[in-house]
This record gives C-alpha cells, sequence and structure tokens, in this order.
C-alpha cells in the first residue's frame, strides 16, 4: 500500500510534519521532527526515481478524480530528479542546522523555523510533483511565503528589507504568472499541463495564447533569477540567516527552472517557439550575459555571501544556456547542472555559515589566515571553488563539458569560447578567497585551530564530497538527465 | 461601474494620506465584490468582501497605526516604471485581441473542464453548490494548500512580529473606551455574527459560503469582542496559545480527512470512500473539510489580529524585546 | 476587431496596469502593497470576468435554471485572495518590523541608510 500511495507521501510527510512541529512547541523536538521528516522524504523520491526509471511515468490522482477534472500528480525523470534534488538538500541540511540556528535564532523561535523549513520543503516539493498548472501556484506561494519569513530571521536587519524586497517581487512574478494561466485557460478551458501539452499546439497563432506564454515566462524567470530579473537574489542570500541561505541557494531558483522547463518545453513543446519568436537567441543572450556580469561583479565584492550570490547568478546563467541550445545535449547540460550546482553551491554556503558561526564574520578582510584555523572548512570551500570554476574531477566539469558539447554540435566555436572565458573569471573570484585565507597572517597571530562543529562540518563534507563523486562518476546523474531531456525534447519533435 | 474602480484606484494613488488610500482600497475592493456579485460569482463575492474589504483594510489600518500616516513626496521620475507598465499593458492588450468575447458561451474556458462541474458536480458530489463541489471535492488538494498557505502566513506574522502582548497588558476597559452603548450593541452583535458565521459554514454547500468566509466571520465576532471589552477578558475566552494551536488543528483535520480516504482504498483526498454510498461520503467528506479550513483561518486570523494589535507604539508604553 | 465584445477585458486591463504601477512607481512600502493588492484584485477580476456566461446565474443548482455561469474560475480565485491576502499580511508584518528598526517605510530614505553603513 506505501507503495502504491508513494507519490502523495512525498508531498504528505513534510506536510503533515509542520503542524506537529508546531504544536511540539521545543527547539529540540521540533528539530528532531524536521530530521524524520526530511530523511523519510529523501527516502521516498529516491524511491520513487527509481520506480519512474523502471515504469515510465508514475500517475497519481487526488482525490480519485481524473485530471482534467481533478488535480494529478505526474512524475517523470525530469521531476523526479527534482524531487531528489529537493529532498537531499533538505535532509543535509537539517542536521547542519541544529548548531547554526541555535546560533542564529532566538531559542523561543525555533520551533518556528523548523515548521516554516518543513513548509518551505513542502512547498518546493508540491510545485515539482504536481501536474495541475494552477496547482503549480499554490504550492509556489508556500513556498514563497515560508522562503520570505526564513531570510527575514538574518541577524542583520538588513534581513528585513531584502525579505520585504524579495516578496514584491516575487508576488508579481506570482501574478504575472497567474495571468499567464488565465490567458491559456481562456483559450483553451485546461488547466492540466499534460492537457495544455495536447491543446496548446493547434493554438500556436492565438495571440492570448502567445501572450500567455509570456507571462508565464516572465514570471517565472522572475522566480528563477535569470538576468535581468535577478536583482532581489543578491540581498536575500546575504543577509539570510546561514542555514536558509544554503537551503535556498541550493533548492529554490532550482525548482523555478524546473517549472520554466516545464512550461517551455512541455507545454509549448509541441510549438516550435524558439525557431518562431526567436526566443532561442534571446534566451541565450540573456544567458551568456547573467554568466559574465554574475561572474565580474563577484569579484568585486568585500561580503563572500554576496560574492558567492552573484556567481549563482552565473550559475543559472550556464543552466538557462544549456536549455536554449534546444538540443537534447543542451537540456541535459541545464538539467544535470541543476544537481550539480545545488551540491557545489549548498557545500560552499555551509562553508560560510561554519565561517560565521567561528569566526563571526563573513566578510574577505575578516578571514585572514583561515586555512590555518579552518583547515577542514576551507579545503571544502576550495573544493567547492574548483566546481564552480569548472576543474575536472568536480561536477563543475560535467556541466561544463556537456555545455560545451552542445555548443560545438551547433557549429558555434564562440559561444564554447565564452563559456570557458567567463570560467576563468571564476578563478579569479575563488582566488581571493584563497589567497586572503591562505597566504595571509591570521590577526594576533592566533593559530589555533577552532573548527565548527561536527554536526556543521559532517554535512557540508559529504555535499562537497558528493560534488567530487559525481564529478569523477558522473554516469548516473547524466543517465538521469540525459533520459529527462531525451522524454521533453520527443515531446517537441 | 468598472469606470467607477478605475477612479477609486486613481484616486488612491494620488493620495498621499495612506490612511485615505487604506480606506479607498477598502472602497475598491467592495466595489470589486459588488461587480463579482453581478458576475455571477457569490461565493467570490462575498469572500472579496469579507476578506479583501475586511481583513486587508484592517490590516492596512492596523500597521499604518505603527508606522505614520502620510507618504513622502516622491522625487524620481515615474519614466522607467511607466516604460515597464506600458510594455506589460501592451503584451496584455495583445493578447485580448484573440480571446472569445465577454460572456460567450461557446468559449473553451466552459466547454472543456467546467462543463462536467456543471452538468455532473452537484450530482457526484451531493452538493448543489457547484463552487463548494470543485472546491472541496474535485480541486480539494488545491485547497489544502491553500490552507497551508493559511498557516504559513499566520505563522509567518507570529514569528515577525512576537507571540507576546508586549507593553504591559490592558485591562477590560483599554481599547475603545468604556461607553455602554458599545458593550450593549456589542453583545447583541456578537452573539449573532457567530451565529450568522456558523450558518455559512455549514450552509456553505448549498447556498454561497463554505469554510473560509465562516472562519473570518467567526473572527470577527471574537475581534470584536476584543475591542469592545478589552484584551485581557478576549485573551480569557480564548487564550493565545490556543490561536495557534487551532491553526495546527484545522489543518490536521483536513489531512485526516485525506488520509482516512488513503487507508480505506481510495487515493489521498478521496472522499468517497467514507461511507457506503459514494456520493454521501463525498458530501461528508466535504463537510469536513470545510470545518477543517473554518479552524484554521479562524485561528490564522485571531493570531494576525493578535500579533498586529499587541504591538504598542513607544509612547504607549515599553517594548518588551520579542 | 472584436472591440465591443472585449471592452470589459479592456477595463480589466487598465485596472491592473494602475496597480503595478503604483507598486514599482512609489517609495513608500505600505503604498506597494496597496498596489500590489489593488493589481491582484483586478487579475481577480479578469478571471471572473472570464468565468461569465451570457444569461447565466450563479453556479448553485436551483430549479428551473439552466444556464450557470462558470464555477472554475470562481474556485480559483477564492484561493487567489486568500493567498493574496496572506501575502498582504505577511508584508504588513515586515513593514512594521522594518520601521521599528529603520524609524521609516520610505525606500528613498532607507537606502540612504543602507549606504552611509
Amino acid at each position: 500500500m506505501i507503495f502504491q500511495h508513494l507519490p502523495i507521501l512525498q508531498i504528505l510527510i513534510p506536510l503533515l510534519a509542520a503542524p506537529l512541529a508546531l504544536l511540539l512547541r521545543t527547539p529540540l523536538l521540533s528539530w528532531a521532527l524536521a530530521l524524520v521528516a526530511s530523511w523519510a522524504s529523501l527516502a521516498v523520491s529516491v524511491a520513487l526515481l527509481l520506480r519512474v526509471l523502471a515504469e515510465g511515468v508514475v500517475v497519481y490522482e487526488l482525490g480519485d478524480w481524473a485530471a482534467p477534472w481533478g488535480i494529478e500528480y505526474r512524475i517523470d525523470a525530469l521531476n523526479g530528479f527534482v524531487l531528489i534534488i529537493i529532498s537531499l538538500i533538505g535532509a543535509i541540511v537539517v542536521p547542519y542546522a541544529k548548531r547554526s540556528v541555535e546560533a542564529e535564532v532566538q531559542d523561543r523561535r525555533i520551533y518556528l523555523f523548523y515548521t516554516m523549513l518543513l513548509l518551505c520543503m513542502s512547498g518546493l516539493l508540491g510545485i515539482t510533483i504536481t501536474g495541475d498548472a494552477f496547482n503549480l501556484f499554490v504550492f509556489l506561494e508556500v513556498s514563497s511565503l515560508s522562503t520570505y519569513v526564513l531570510i527575514s530571521l538574518g541577524r542583520d536587519r538588513r534581513a528585513l528589507i531584502a525579505a520585504y524586497r524579495y516578496l514584491i517581487v516575487g508576488t508579481i512574478g506570482a501574478t504575472f504568472y497567474i495571468i499567464g494561466v488565465g490567458l491559456l485557460y481562456m483559450s483553451t478551458g485546461s488547466l492540466n499541463i499534460g492537457d495544455l501539452a495536447r491543446l496548446v499546439p493547434a493554438l500556436a497563432d492565438n495571440r492570448t495564447v502567445q501572450a500567455g506564454m509570456a507571462f508565464l515566462t516572465l514570471g517565472l524567470s522572475i522566480k528563477a533569477a535569470v538576468f535581468p530579473l535577478h536583482l532581489w537574489l543578491p540581498n536575500a542570500y546575504t543577509y539570510a540567516p546561514s542555514a536558509v541561505t544554503v537551503f535556498l541557494a541550493a533548492t529554490a531558483t532550482k525548482v523555478a527552472v524546473y517549472a520554466l522547463i516545464r512550461v517551455v518545453f512541455t507545454i509549448f513543446g509541441g510549438v516550435d517557439l524558439f525557431e518562431a519568436f526567436g526566443v532561442h537567441t534571446t534566451l541565450m543572450m540573456m544567458a551568456i550575459v547573467a554568466m559574465f556580469v554574475g561572474s565580474i561583479v563577484a569579484v568585486y565584492q568585500g561580503n563572500i555571501k554576496r560574492m558567492l550570490a552573484y556567481s549563482s547568478i552565473a550559475q543559472i546563467g550556464y543552466i538557462i544556456l544549456g536549455l536554449s541550445f534546444d538540443s537534447v545535449t543542451g537540456v541535459t547540460a541545464g538539467i544535470v547542472h541543476l544537481f550539480n550546482h545545488a551540491l557545489t553551491k549548498g557545500g560552499l554556503f555551509m562553508a560560510m555559515g561554519c565561517i560565521a558561526l567561528v569566526a563571526g564574520s563573513v566578510r574577505l578582510d575578516d578571514m585572514a589566515g583561515l586555512g590555518k584555523r579552518m583547515p577542514v572548512t576551507m579545503a571544502a570551500f576550495v573544493a567547492g571553488g574548483l566546481s564552480l570554476i569548472g576543474v575536472p574531477l568536480t561536477v563543475g566539469f560535467v556541466s561544463k563539458w556537456y555545455l560545451i558539447k552542445a555548443a560545438l554540435e551547433q557549429g558555434s566555436m564562440l559561444i564554447a569560447m565564452l563559456i570557458v572565458l567567463s570560467s576563468l573569471i571564476a578563478v579569479a573570484y575563488v582566488w581571493r578567497v584563497v589567497e586572503v585565507a591562505y597566504f595571509r597572517d591570521p590577526p594576533d597571530g592566533d593559530t589555533a585551530v577552532r573548527e565548527a562543529p561536527v554536526s556543521m562540518l559532517v554535512p557540508m563534507l559529504i555535499l562537497v564530497g558528493a560534488s567530487v563523486y559525481f564529478g569523477i562518476d558522473a554516469s548516473t546523474t547524466l543517465d538521469i538527465a540525459g533520459a529527462a531531456a531525451a522524454a521533453l525534447m520527443g515531446v517537441g519533435g | 461601474m468598472l469606470a467607477l474602480l478605475v477612479v477609486t484606484v486613481i484616486a488612491a494613488v494620488r493620495s498621499t494620506d495612506l490612511f485615505a488610500a487604506a480606506i479607498l482600497f477598502g472602497i475598491y475592493s467592495f466595489l470589486t465584490a459588488i461587480l463579482f456579485m453581478d458576475l455571477d460569482a457569490v461565493d467570490v463575492a462575498f469572500t472579496e468582501a469579507a476578506v479583501g474589504a475586511g481583513v486587508s483594510t484592517v490590516l492596512l489600518l492596523s500597521t499604518l497605526r505603527l508606522t505614520g500616516r502620510y507618504e513622502q513626496r516622491h522625487k524620481h521620475s515615474p519614466a522607467l516604471p511607466l516604460v515597464v507598465v506600458g510594455l506589460t499593458g501592451a503584451a496584455l492588450v495583445y493578447g485580448m485581441t484573440d480571446a472569445p468575447d465577454f460572456g460567450d458561451p461557446e468559449a473553451p474556458a466552459h466547454t472543456h473542464v467546467a462543463k462536467r462541474y456543471i452538468e455532473d458536480g452537484p450530482r457526484e458530489t451531493g452538493v448543489p453548490n457547484m463552487v463548494t463541489g470543485v472546491l472541496a471535492s474535485y480541486r480539494g488538494y488545491d485547497t489544502l494548500g491553500e490552507v497551508f498557505v493559511v498557516f504559513t502566513a499566520g505563522l509567518a506574522v507570529m514569528m515577525l512580529l512576537g507571540t507576546r502582548v508586549r507593553g504591559g497588558r490592558s485591562s477590560g476597559r483599554e481599547a475603545i473606551g468604556d461607553l455602554l452603548v458599545l458593550r450593549v450593541v456589542g453583545k447583541v452583535l456578537i452573539a449573532f455574527v457567530m451565529l450568522f458565521g456558523l450558518y455559512v459554514q455549514f450552509h456553505g454547500d448549498y447556498g454561497a459560503g463554505g469554510g473560509f468566509q465562516a472562519g473570518v466571520i467567526f473572527a470577527t465576532a471574537l475581534i470584536v469582542y476584543d475591542l469592545v471589552f478589552g484584551e485581557a477578558d478576549a485573551r480569557r475566552v480564548m487564550p493565545h496559545i490556543w490561536t495557534e494551536r487551532l491553526i495546527a488543528i484545522g489543518i490536521l483535520i483536513y489531512l485526516g480527512v485525506g488520509v482516512a480516504g488513503m487507508l480505506l482504498g481510495g487515493p489521498f483526498l478521496d472522499y468517497s470512500k467514507l461511507a457506503t454510498d459514494p456520493v454521501k461520503g463525498e458530501h461528508l467528506g466535504i463537510l469536513l473539510v470545510e470545518f477543517g479550513i473554518g479552524v484554521a483561518v479562524f485561528g490564522a486570523v485571531m493570531s494576525i489580529f493578535n500579533a498586529f494589535s499587541g504591538l504598542r507604539l513607544p509612547s504607549e508604553g515599553g517594548r518588551d524585546d520579542v | 476587431m472584436a472591440f465591443p465584445g472585449l471592452l470589459n477585458y479592456w477595463f480589466v486591463v487598465i485596472l491592473m496596469m494602475i496597480g503595478f504601477f503604483i507598486v514599482i512607481a512609489h517609495g513608500n512600502l505600505v503604498k506597494k502593497i496597496v498596489g500590489l493588492n489593488v493589481f491582484q484584485i483586478s487579475v481577480f477580476l479578469f478571471y471572473i470576468t472570464m468565468g461569465k456566461v451570457d444569461g447565466g446565474s450563479a453556479p448553485i443548482l436551483a430549479e428551473g435554471i439552466e444556464v450557470y455561469s462558470n464555477p472554475l474560475p470562481h474556485v480559483l480565485i477564492l484561493t487567489a485572495i486568500v493567498v493574496g491576502v496572506a501575502t498582504t499580511a505577511l508584508g504588513l508584518a515586515l513593514v512594521v518590523r522594518i520601521n521599528e528598526s529603520y524609524g521609516t517605510i520610505e525606500e528613498d530614505e532607507i537606502g540612504a541608510m543602507e549606504d552611509d553603513a
């Protein structure tokens, strides 16, 4: 029976845990509940993906009403993969968060923190697993609202402003999305993604449908921080509590990109959009600009969390670039980078959380000599940095390799070179940190090793380790991403 | 009608008196509710009036009490925003040109999915209010998500503004002042409002209404009590910890119904398994679920009200750090 | 063109744009939220306008009524209204906290304070 209900369990577990965490009220119990819930979710998502790979698309009808009259879950290789990303990061962040949150959030509020985190997780999972366009909006708002609050818990008062700005921009994005859904509904009468995919191609010349696509894409691009709609991201990542930044950086934008993929490739897959509108070229150009601007601005940041945030904008650019190639290789590159970047950035921000805890600051100037004082953390940081650059043996390399392959397949040496060039810029900003941490003396000559607690080091090392492991043996991730890409492109023809 | 709306909104834009803007917004919301009635959307009109014109406006006013009444004159040129708005508007207009005519019964929106809700809905769900049928059953999962949004918001406001009363307790006379008229009228009004709330909750499957509206109405009754009789008395009726718990309980009721369906053999949220006659089961499920919604919404609105009203300006007394 | 048949929609678009304008052009944090709400409510109007059927009545089964308006947009908008007010509550709570921290809710002033920092 569990097997048949696997899809709903994915959502039900965190969803049930949230009100329970609220009723439990103590920091320890709510944390423990979050731990159990997140690990259980991870188990479920692995089981689900295995099932999808074995059986094909998994469908679950809620309320026993068939779509499009009812809402259904529809899980294929793509969202099965994304589900794992979310639950994996969740499962690793909760143990990490224990000490980090204790240091950064008041005791009285900790149970609320974990309740909110569980809600956020449910929201993100809900977006990923649903087959209904409006339902996506509802869970998008669950995840967004919880995100705004989680960000606002940061110690710096700028966290409040960052949260407010994100709320305004995010709600505009969500409203655009809803306008898009409305326009599509107006012309097709359906809200179900699969159904829309069937109905849309015949209406490709219908202006309402076209406007619908524009609004859907715009709304989701805001949430995914696609350049130039990324302005909310740097402040949100910088001022949020450390554990929150880890979780968000590794999941929130990935899920928004997933939703974007669903809209562009599944709903509009049957329409030869890319040709028709030059969407393909526009996206590609925006992506390339993101790659460069993000990396360049990162070099000039004095606050390392902010530096990593700008780096994320560049990395999202890589993902969008892959998608804009509109080829199986390109889309595979984009999808696999969702996973790879989650690992890399997750690990990096975890390192920053450790530094924040022990050194009390995330500014570059305060990181002098950290290589000696926090050897494990800095080693993890370096490994993450190498992955950002795309050095072989890291996951970053795998993604870039496929991107370059996709570019060459389309005969574009230029783009391939641009990819390499922007990666070199990453060397600059990673090197800055390395230089200060390893080649400068610590203040007061204090070389005593004071590392972060084990409960924070271990999750960090797991993520960093994974980013190396999957860089060496990328066959699993590439297979899954490839299967997902093929399925998507197959719809498009 | 629509022109009236536009006028109201423009007035709100230009006003720098935020209090006026808030009230104008309330009027805008209310006018929209009337428009909804005109467009046959009775449930929506009801909810918009209660939630939009009611709750939102109250929240705005509560905020303004704490932050100041006037807006600064703006020095920036509105050029960039105008461009953005212009482009967006143009895109929308472009999109509308291929839209089906207003009211056209042959529009895809009416002939595809919605047809079944109208033709078979009451029969399949046992409930004549088609909106309730879709909301609580066909698309019950969406509504579950919505309740979670309510949960998140209530929780969020509690986290942001603190869960304790700040700046000392107010005894029975505080809030509006000790006026006999208020107390007498208040008592009658509150009783009536509560009765109405119950009606809306349980009659929502036959007429307009349902859990959300009922939850808000009930909360209104208690808020009136709080305003007239003071916070201390209100807290004895409904301690703050209970408002927090009620949100969780309401949600668990909803989830519970869904899980019950699972345990009895169907997928999550399948109500037909709840009774031997599937249609009766559907009806029962809908009632229970709506009740859960009512409880959760009540808890959330009360929590939000408590959070906002528990704050004091520095001049009104000290503030505990939260 | 189908102008007269779409008149309602044109009005809705105008309302949407006014709301949108308020959000992005005004610097007062509370005003922005008002604008956001106006924007959202006009989107609701869009959906409900879409749901109306000529000669239809409210979608509650009743004797003698043949034509009903479409209940689906109603359901969607009920959800959207609730989501909207949830966002408003959250946004305003943030504004209150910002006011406590910064002493102002004007974006310009806050920006200036942060630049000096």
